[in-house]
């Protein structure tokens, strides 16, 4: 039974990895950007919402209403000078940008604020309440409502990049920025409006991650970026419902390490991680070998 | 390489092509005078400054690896951590094992170089960001795999026996001069590296990867032999910071930190250049040593010069200086005199412009 308790955990916490993951994904799909930034912008979002909460004293599940317009706005100006800029002078110089901004945020949070751990306090409401099924297995209701909204943004996102005019412009310039911008499409504003969806959904895997457990100025790198990317080379790179499900096995694989030995919990994600690298590096869904 | 032979042909029609525009025998001396000074150190200075010069050496010898792989290969690695920790853990066991620390120095080197194939086989499969975060994670496995031998400190580490014979001020000379070693030999491999072949094969894949390959350069080749290099280069260095901070914690070595240090270095000095790490790794350590006391700010400075450097000045501090001076203490790259200017060559600084005919050095990227 303890087993069947790690495996739908892990599924549960695999919800949340895909949020970490949904950013990374976007914005290498359409800007071919890897943030290595990504991981602390999550961590600056849940920074953010930390102070909001502190300020206005709104409950920590409603912060993402002020924080995910703050994060996108970010995003969008991020995406237009620096990762812009960056993007022009190619790949590598991208790289090491984002790489420098990853730094410069991690070293800063910890200048400015400090390296203790903090979490988004959710206070009493039913959130923080948990069901049981039989007598061992018990689901936290905010992890099940993660791996909703987790479920949301990827249906939404899909919906969105499929339906909407929007949607439709960010595909045509993921897919030839050329032959779109020779259609009229602004290709730069586009990528503006990508980043900042992109770090929407960061923020709220900020908010999430703050308030399922503790954050502090390393977990951006040690914790969201790793896991985000391992997601999304399990499931495969450039598919969204590859990314859950990628998500999922990470915490499965996650939860069934920590149930041999506590310490194992990590360990045991990144060896599947590596594990999918070495047999099927194409990721668990996609058809064929990325390059 | 059409380049090359084409003008030793014709170098018998007045052209001749040099490696570089001044005598390189000079270049040679003053390195070897260098060397020489440095190595007179210990005996001169005290061994505070000896201590900080060595932890100058690891990284000089992590940024030029460093570049070597992103500078040159293409391969931007941030895991070049896992490198420097199994350096050091290398050192340790063999410490353990009774083996003297400075003699297990080279094994841990190539027992680095030895583990770097099967990882290069799996990180290989990935391009350009995801490469870099996969060897991320891949130093992160490794050390969580690691900690899980309390035989060698696991997860708090341990300090490093078989150094306790020695006299204090004796260690510390020691340990400097290894620091040297290791340092010099890394650069002498870098400039041999690229002034060989596969200088060549790496400067034409920088320079167009698709015509590189038709015409039969072997990229995957050239390239895991850099990533091996470098691991060598990474694990030689991790195996001196063992030496010199005599204790080996698990988040010290593997923290993304030093590939932050390396990578920074390199950009500030000039990614593509030999004399960029060297001037880069000095650079940090200047900053390192006047910002200490406000901690991690030497860090958010070095990231934001980096940043800037990088989006404005691609080719870093040496090549403003290669630009204005043409100097080049590590040439690698040809000069192809042409019958005029080399009639008046020697005549005056502004007067002649030589023109290179092959350009190992970081150029633009496709």
């Amino acid at each position: 039974m303890a087993w069947v308790n790690a495996i739908i955990q892990g599924i549960l916490t695999g919800g949340l990895y895909a949020l970490f993951a949904c950013g990374l994904s976007l914005m290498f799909g359409v800007m071919k950007v890897v943030n290595l930034a990504h991981g602390d912008l999550a961590v600056i979002g849940a920074y953010v919402a930390l102070g909001v909460i502190t300020v206005t004293h709104i409950p920590a599940l409603w912060s993402f209403v002020i924080v995910v317009p703050i994060m996108a706005l970010l995003g969008y100006v991020l995406q237009r000078t620096l990762i812009q800029a960056a993007l022009d002078r190619g790949v590598l110089i991208t790289l090491l940008v984002t790489f420098g901004l990853s730094v410069v945020i991690e070293s800063g949070l910890l200048q400015f604020i400090n390296a203790d751990s903090h979490s988004l306090g959710v206070g009493e409401s039913i959130v923080t309440g948990s069901f049981s099924i039989g007598s061992q297995i018990q689901i936290a209701y905010l992890l099940l409502l993660i791996f909703a909204v987790a479920v949301v943004v990827l249906l939404g996102l899909q919906y969105f990049l499929s339906v909407s005019r929007y949607g439709r412009m960010i595909r045509a310039v993921a897919d030839d920025q050329e032959a779109a911008q020779l259609s009229g499409i602004d290709y730069r504003h586009v990528f503006g409006i990508a980043a900042a969806i992109a770090f929407g959904t960061v923020a709220l895997a900020g908010i999430a991650y703050g308030m399922y457990s503790q954050f502090s100025p390393t977990t951006g790198t040690d914790t969201i970026l790793l896991f985000a990317f391992a997601a999304v080379v399990i499931g495969g790179l450039g598919s969204l419902w590859g990314t859950l499900l990628g998500g999922i096995v990470l915490g499965v694989a996650q939860q069934i390490g920590a149930q041999i030995n506590q310490s194992n919990q990590f360990l045991a994600g990144y060896l599947v991680f590596l594990l999918v690298l070495a047999v099927r590096p194409q990721g668990l869904t996609a058809r064929r070998a990325q390059s | 390489m059409s380049v090359v032979t084409d003008t030793s042909v014709r170098s018998e029609e007045n052209f001749r092509v040099t490696r570089s525009r001044r005598n390189v025998a000079w270049t040679g001396a003053g390195a070897l005078i260098v060397v020489v000074v440095l190595a007179l150190f210990p005996y001169i200075v005290y061994s505070g400054t000896t201590s900080l010069m060595v932890q100058g050496f690891i990284i000089v010898t992590l940024a030029s690896m460093w570049n070597l792989l992103a500078g040159y290969a293409g391969l931007v690695s941030v895991g070049q951590q896992a490198f420097v920790g199994l350096g050091a853990y290398f050192v340790l066991i063999l410490a353990q094992h009774s083996l003297s620390p400075f003699g297990g120095l080279p094994v841990a080197a190539i027992g680095c170089g030895v583990a770097a194939v099967p990882l290069w086989w799996l990180v290989s499969r990935l391009r350009s960001g995801y490469f870099a975060i996969a060897t991320w994670v891949l130093a992160t496995t490794i050390m969580l795999f690691i900690e899980k031998f309390p035989s060698i400190g696991g997860g708090t580490g341990m300090s490093l026996p078989g150094l306790s014979g020695y006299d204090p001020t004796l260690l510390v000379a020691y340990t400097y001069w290894i620091g040297l070693a290791v340092t010099v030999l890394a650069l002498v491999t870098v400039y041999v590296m690229l002034r060989g072949r596969i200088g060549l094969v790496l400067t034409a894949v920088r320079d167009d990867e698709v015509a590189a390959r038709s015409s039969g350069a072997r990229v995957g080749l050239a390239r895991m032999l850099v990533f091996v290099v470098a691991a060598i280069g990474c694990g030689a260095a991790g195996a001196v910071l063992a030496i010199s901070q005599l204790i080996v914690q698990p988040g010290a070595v593997f923290t993304v930190q030093w590939t932050a240090k390396m990578a920074f270095a390199v950009v500030i000095g000039g990614l593509g250049t030999i004399e960029g790490p060297i001037l880069g790794a000095i650079i940090y350590m200047i900053l390192q040593q006047t910002l200490q006391s406000y901690n991690a700010w030497y860090l958010i400075v070095l990231g934001l010069i980096a940043v800037v450097v990088a989006l404005f000045a691609r080719r870093g501090l040496w090549g403003l200086v290669d630009d204005h001076l043409h100097v080049r203490l590590f040439p690698v790259g040809y000069w192809l005199w042409t019958p005029e200017s080399s009639g008046r060559r020697g005549s005056g600084r502004r007067g002649i412009r030589p023109r290179r005919a092959s350009q190992h050095r970081g150029g633009r990227h496709s």
